[in-house]
């Protein structure tokens, strides 16, 4: 029996890196991972801040109330004096005061509330688009993005990340210059791969990248799109940081309390069985 | 089954499984009843009123909502202050010693010492939850001769002074509530804090 | 102390003199007589009893704070009962618990109920004398996916109101009426408010209703006739002559009570690990495009069911339209579910146990396993060539497995005599059982990778 066990389990492993390349096939943008961390409260109160400044202005955040920036260690006056433009109450939601219809004439499309957008999209998702964006000057606003091709909104940060151009070339080709990101992608062509290379290049350095010997810097540009992102994936589930606290409470008492005590309770009774 | 069975271990055992469980009831029945207390929105929607009082006229009153709740905003003239003076003899409880209201409305003015003439009260009779009407006027038909000025209940007819204070004999048991409340500035009251 | 027993005893038999209490606790639970030898299977059927508890209370309070409203709120794109699930999630002080709860006890109940199933089918709990337990079961499984397809609506995100929108078209699809039918439905020209108020309705009273009905029913018909047990022993064919107990039978109180009383200590531990560490379960449990707000104009890229339903919305996928209609499809997946039912009538075998069943049992059923996990994995993914014909070769073996039960099972070869008594599971049974549930884990696993 032993024998087979093992001869089973021996042959389940050997089909496992079959496994693998298969997760690699998706052809769609791959996504840069986000640093996102829920429980880091100073980059979720820069994160709100910048969210307040860049965001609220076209997206509401309808689920939202402004009262609950308390959970991140900020008072009402600090949420009413930094956070506030409009003459809201510290208890109403971040509504937006642009109507729907509105922002379907300016935009083509009714920008989305946010409140749930990182449930939806997902925190990397969120990282590469607000990393993304070029400029392109077929599209009504001059702007387009890699992980949301015709995208309707402009981008909203370039004064701090400054200017990118996508760059299409044919074969494999070494990152060069002031490249952001690169990546392949492979198209099938009367049978034949065809390989083409991506490149965002940075052409013009805003106020949070650099430009230094032909190189780009953008490592402060993308430490504020992630505490942007925190912020965003914190406001999709404001309860998730209690959420695990409880959680870990309730294990330990099922696993150290009810499941031993149900345990010993079965066996004492099942003597009479056994 | 032929075992000596040991009861009193079973006993023991039962008795702990069932406290642990116990306890295991009472943590999931917390957010259940959590859930029926105010909710976030609830508390927005009853968060503090400010009011502007600077252009209210002495002897006029305004309503002022908060929490859903009618609150009163009486200017009160000299002359109102000094005629609920003289019939202190006629109320239930002219200290406010067994009625609600901030420490710095238990006095006779019923009103922060610094603008005395001001009433803020909960527009809520003590008696049966009905809204009294403001009687300012002095001897009416209706209210007799001695009536100096006041709150009438319509629903049940119990009377209070213009501090808020029961008269006595009627069916309100209480004086009105003073909720709490400061001044922002000279002109601008704040309604439902007062820290 | 004896004087409040004594009290204690009087009001007893007052409430017995009105109301059969005590002989109803005798019947059911001190002198119910189950088989010694139930094994880890047998805990979910008490299991999905918990589950429905959970589910009806956390329900009641959900009602008390959501709002069936498809209307817009003015100046958003947002519907009020997208954002009551919000509020529930946000403003009511304990909301989100109570309906992470909710989400994950539907999940649960499948889980629990699939596998409560399974024991029936390896066990052979269905055969004679237990026909109608099986019936009541499979009416309670339907009703637990009407349940699930109408609750699923609620949130009125994208994947509710797309999902809904393809399965009230699935009625369109059946000759003549089909059209007339799916907007009797929905009560409107699309899926819409009228329709989320009727779903509404339905999730939370009537279904309900029937299903606590056909539980009582399940669980009546079970205690009429006995609990079947793993080596498929009629234990009442041996009785102590002098008390008339089964000799293999042991009062469900006290010793199946703390058995399933560990057995529930377990899964709270599973329960609420999902509840508390992955809600969505890895989009399984709660789609992610179902935190979109419902949008009439803009179907998601990718529509597919919660995984529960992923098996029987495989085989409505596999079959394709011929004749003109596609109501074949339909026909397939109801058929799918309905088939399950006559297990009793299309199985011959003499014996119910796995345990001494035959080799030809024996492969039909791994077949049906892997063609049933198959199946559901499909589902949930984009179709494709391969994976269409994957399907269809699969959707073939569901269907073998059913319509050629009664030639394989009736001369099965190697089937084994049952012993008189029940017996205890040893060691090789455990150990076999551990390895046949790595191998379809990870058989699972890699088919899903593969694909």
């Amino acid at each position: 029996m032993k024998n087979k066990i093992v001869k089973i389990l021996a042959a389940c492993s050997l089909l496992l890196p079959l496994a693998t390349p298969a997760l690699a096939a998706g052809a769609s943008v791959a996504l840069d991972h986000s640093p996102s961390n829920v429980r880091d409260v100073e980059s979720l109160q820069r994160g709100a801040q910048l969210f307040a400044n860049y965001c609220l202005s076209c997206h509401g955040a309808s689920a939202m109330r402004y009262n609950r920036l308390q959970d991140l260690g900020l008072s009402e006056e600090q949420i009413r004096t930094n956070l506030m433009f409009a003459s809201e109450k510290v208890g109403e939601p971040m509504r937006v005061a642009m109507q729907a219809k509105d922002g379907k004439v300016w935009f083509g499309a009714t920008p989305p509330d946010l409140s749930l957008i990182a449930r939806s999209r997902g925190a990397d998702w969120l990282y590469t688009y607000l990393r993304s964006f070029y400029r392109d000057p077929s599209r009504p606003t001059g702007w387009n993005n890699t992980v949301f091709d015709k995208v309707g909104m402009p981008h909203v940060l370039w004064q701090l990340q400054g200017d990118l151009e996508l760059k299409v070339l044919d074969g494999k080709v070494e990152a060069k210059g002031p490249v952001v990101r690169s990546w392949e992608t492979v198209e099938h062509v009367n049978g034949k791969e065809k390989v083409s290379t991506h490149q965002l290049v940075l052409t013009r350095a805003g106020e949070l990248t650099r430009l230094t010997d032909g190189k780009a810097n953008t490592f402060d540009y993308d430490n504020k799109v992630a505490d942007l992102t925190n912020y965003i994936v914190w406001m999709g589930e404001p309860a998730q940081v209690t959420r695990e606290r409880i959680g870990y409470g309730v294990l330990l008492f099922l696993i150290f309390l009810l499941v031993p005590m149900a345990y010993l309770l079965k066996k004492e009774y099942w003597r009479d069985i056994h | 089954m032929t075992n000596q069975v040991d009861n009193s271990k079973r006993r023991f055992l039962t008795l702990a499984t069932g406290a642990v469980g116990g306890v295991a009831v009472v943590g999931v029945a917390t957010p259940f009843i959590a859930s029926f207390f105010p909710s976030e929105r609830a508390k927005a929607a009853g968060a503090p009123v400010e009011v502007d009082i600077s252009k209210l006229e002495p002897g006029q009153k305004i309503d002022v909502e908060w929490r859903g709740k009618p609150v009163w905003v009486v200017n009160r003239t000299k002359e109102m202050l000094d005629n609920m003076a003289k019939i202190e003899g006629q109320l239930t409880d002219p200290n406010s010693d067994g009625s609600d209201q901030p420490e710095y409305a238990k006095n006779k003015t019923r009103a922060r010492a610094d603008k005395a003439n001001v009433l803020v009260a909960l527009g809520v009779c003590t008696h049966l939850g009905c809204s009294p009407t403001f009687r300012p006027d002095l001897a009416p038909a209706d209210l007799g001769p001695e009536w100096v000025g006041g709150f009438y209940c319509p629903c049940h007819g119990s009377k209070f002074d213009l501090a808020g204070r029961v008269y006595s004999g009627v069916p309100a048991p209480k004086n009105l509530d003073i909720p709490p409340y400061k001044y922002v500035s000279e002109g601008v009251l704040l309604v439902g804090e007062d820290k | 102390m004896s004087k409040l027993q004594a009290l204690a005893g009087n009001v007893m038999n007052w409430v017995d003199d009105r109301f059969p209490a005590t002989k109803m606790y005798k019947e059911h639970l001190s002198e119910y007589y189950a088989p010694k030898n139930f094994n880890f299977w047998y805990f979910f059927g008490s299991l999905a009893l918990l589950v429905l508890v959970i589910q009806i209370v956390t329900g009641i309070f959900l009602t008390m704070n959501y709002k069936p409203d498809g209307n817009l709120i003015p100046g958003t794109n947002v519907s009020v009962a997208f954002m009551s699930v919000e509020y529930i999630m946000r403003d009511v002080a304990g909301g989100w618990l109570i309906r992470y709860m909710h989400s994950t006890g539907a999940s649960m109940f499948f889980v629990v109920v699939y596998l409560h199933m399974f024991r029936g089918l390896i066990y052979g709990s269905y055969k004679q004398p237990r026909e109608l337990i099986w019936i009541f079961g499979m009416l309670i499984f339907l009703c637990l996916m009407a349940e699930a397809f109408l609750g699923y609506l609620l949130p009125w995100g994208q994947m509710s109101f797309w999902g809904a929108q393809v399965i009230v078209n699935l009625f369109a699809s059946i000759p003549v009426i089909g059209p007339d039918l799916s907007v009797w439905i929905r009560g409107d020209f699309v899926v819409s408010d009228a329709t989320l108020n009727r779903f509404f309705a339905l999730h939370v009273i009537a279904v309900p209703l029937v299903l606590l009905a056909l539980v009582v029913a399940h669980i009546v018909a079970l205690h009429e006739v006995g609990s079947n047990n793993p080596d498929g022993v009629e234990i009442k064919k041996n009785k102590d002559p002098k008390t008339g107990i089964p000799l293999d039978g042991i009062p469900f109180h006290p010793y199946y009570t703390v058995k399933d009383i560990l057995g529930v200590a377990v899964f709270l531990v599973a329960f609420s690990y999902v509840v508390f560490f992955a809600p969505e379960m890895g989009g399984f449990f709660l789609e992610y495009p179902n935190f979109d707000p419902a949008d009439p104009l803009k179907t998601p890229a990718h529509i597919a069911p919660v995984w529960y339903f992923t098996p029987f919305y495989a085989i409505l996928r596999a079959i394709p339209s011929f004749l003109g209609t596609q109501v074949w499809g339909v026909i397939g997946m109801g058929a799918a579910v309905v088939i399950i039912a006559f297990l009793p009538w299309l199985d011959r075998s003499p014996v119910k146990s796995i345990r001494y069943r035959g080799r030809n049992f024996k492969i039909a059923l791994v077949l049906f396993i892997i063609s049933f996990i198959c199946l559901g994995i499909l589902g949930a993914k984009p179709a494709t060539n391969l994976r269409t014909i994957l399907s269809q070769v699969f959707s073939v073996i569901y269907f073998g497995f059913f319509l050629f039960m009664p030639l394989y099972t009736k001369n099965d070869v190697g089937t084994t005599p049952v012993p008189a008594r029940t017996t205890d599971t040893n060691t090789q049974r455990q150990i076999g059982f551990a390895v046949y549930a790595l191998l379809a884990v990870l058989g699972a696993f890699v088919f899903g990778k593969l694909v």
